[in-house]
């Protein structure tokens, strides 16, 4: 079993790459996904319909096809490769890609969330003198939040596994490193068991978030 | 002129007129009634007062000032509309407690927020803890006068609907309005708790404390009003003293009201 150690440490270098898009997308798309959502529920009508507009475009094509778009439109159309070369300009644009996708996908569940909370809590806001922005600080985000738990939930296991998409581009992610011992790589060839370490990797992952959101959930549990 | 003045208040939505011109006045320390069936426009009208709804035409005015001119609309800043809107108090039928705050907090909250705003506007330094300390002494004891000592750790989920309100009618008083407004505080409470809270309000009456109750409750409206206005399709079809309205009604639509309510079925 000498191969284990190769396979294991070449699934690490392509998990690292994993986790490294599934935080900095979250990182980006949790605040990002707040200013659409703000944007869908604006009471300026050309605001609101421009951030319905793009939501549409976002959710409404696969992010295969985001991905390849964003990463090959600067060089091939503008003649100017912004995302700049090798493994992290692939990385950049796959992170831009991931974030804005995703960041559609939670405005959406924040405007269910905020849409749940019932309107006489801002009654009830607005008749002790707070402003607009104190209600939403103070009253309705921690009961929003207490909503969104559960679809959010969802959202970011679909994440852990949507990371494996950025192999379109060529990104160097836990599949992609996993699908190599196929091929053949570093003298092991014709290879599936690393295929089932690869899956093994993302169920002890999800395993891991999901426990931390139900522990999420609990906290939240004290009022309803 | 007296203390609150409403005057030719005008609301419809859509083409439904809810209000067909509705004045009144109300002096310091009188407590005012609003009785009549559902879809009269009693909440409404309550709901104008404050600019909770948006009438047509009409004015509001307190103390000589006035609030509101429905008839000349005018956008209002945060900052007018905040000083204008805490004129009143209001509490609501479903309570509208904030669930993540403990009892005490749902009072502080909004006492902790304008003391920071009025330190801010008149550029002075903000002591936070001091003025947080200030405002959780001021909201006990009004907790303690509605008798919720107790109580002040708990959330709402964890507290009856008689408790709930009376915190309700605390975080109103917290910050000293002029003119409390009730819309139908009882309706969602059983018999039981209905007592605990009008016992509540009834002990506020004093020469200071301004009350509008809209209400179904018709023996405390007669107990403890000075003022009594009987609402019908949008008008007041009658107004006066607790012993004229429910004694010796003038309007049939009074009359019939006020049978249908007193009959035991």
């Amino acid at each position: 079993m000498q191969q284990l150690p190769i396979v294991l440490g070449a699934l690490n270098v392509g998990f690292l790459q994993t986790l490294k898009l599934f935080f900095i997308t979250l990182l980006g798309a949790f605040p990002l996904g707040l200013v659409i959502a703000f944007g869908s529920l604006s009471r300026f009508k050309p605001l609101q319909y421009f951030s319905r507009f793009c939501v549409w475009i976002i959710r409404g094509t696969p992010l295969m096809i985001q991905l390849l778009i964003i990463y090959y439109f600067p060089g091939l159309v503008m003649g100017n490769n912004i995302w700049g070369s090798g493994e992290s300009g692939r990385f950049v644009a796959a992170a831009v890609a991931f974030v804005v996708n995703y960041a559609c996908y939670f405005s959406e569940i924040y405007r269910g969330g905020i849409q749940g909370v019932p309107y006489g809590q801002q009654e009830a806001g607005l008749v002790l003198g707070m402003t607009r922005s104190q209600i939403f600080v103070h009253v309705t985000l921690l009961q929003m939040i207490k909503l969104i738990v559960p679809p959010i939930s969802n959202e970011i296991i679909t994440l852990v596994k949507d990371t494996s998409l950025a192999r379109i581009i060529a990104l160097q992610e836990i599949i992609w490193a996993g699908q190599s011992f196929l091929k053949g790589s570093q003298g092991i060839a014709g290879a599936i068991w690393p295929m089932f370490f690869t899956a093994f990797y993302y169920l002890i992952f999800t395993a891991v978030i999901t426990w931390l959101l139900n522990r999420l959930e609990k906290k939240l549990s004290y009022f309803h | 002129m007296a203390f609150l003045e409403v005057r030719h208040i005008c609301k419809s939505f859509g083409r439904t007129e809810v209000l067909k011109g509705i004045d009144f006045s109300l002096e310091k320390g009188e407590v005012l009634s609003i009785i009549g069936s559902s879809g009269s426009g009693k909440t409404t009208l309550l709901r104008s007062m404050n600019y909770l709804e948006l009438p047509q035409k009409g004015t509001v005015s307190v103390g000589g000032e006035i609030l509101f001119d429905y008839d000349d609309p005018h956008k209002f800043s945060d900052e007018e509309l905040r000083r204008k809107r805490l004129h009143f108090g209001m509490v609501f039928q479903n309570f509208n407690l904030f669930p993540q705050y403990n009892v005490l907090d749902n009072c502080t909250l909004a006492m902790d927020l304008l003391a920071k705003d009025k330190a801010r506007q008149a550029k002075q330094h903000f002591d936070k803890s001091a003025s947080h300390r200030e405002n959780q002494q001021i909201a006990s004891d009004i907790l303690a006068s509605v008798g919720l000592s107790a109580k002040l750790k708990n959330y709402p989920c964890e507290l009856s609907g008689g408790q709930c309100q009376r915190v309700a009618i605390a975080r109103a008083l917290c910050l000293k309005p002029d003119i409390l407004c009730f819309d139908e505080p009882t309706s969602a409470l059983d018999p039981e708790l209905t007592g605990e809270v009008l016992r509540v309000i009834k002990g506020l009456k004093s020469s200071d404390s301004t009350m509008i109750i809209v209400t179904h409750e018709m023996e405390f409206a007669r107990n403890v009003s000075d003022k009594v206005i009987f609402m019908a399709d949008g008008v007041i079809e009658e107004q006066g003293t607790p012993d004229e309205v429910f004694g010796a009604p003038k309007s049939e639509k009074t009359k019939s009201f006020l049978a249908k309510s007193l009959e035991s079925i």
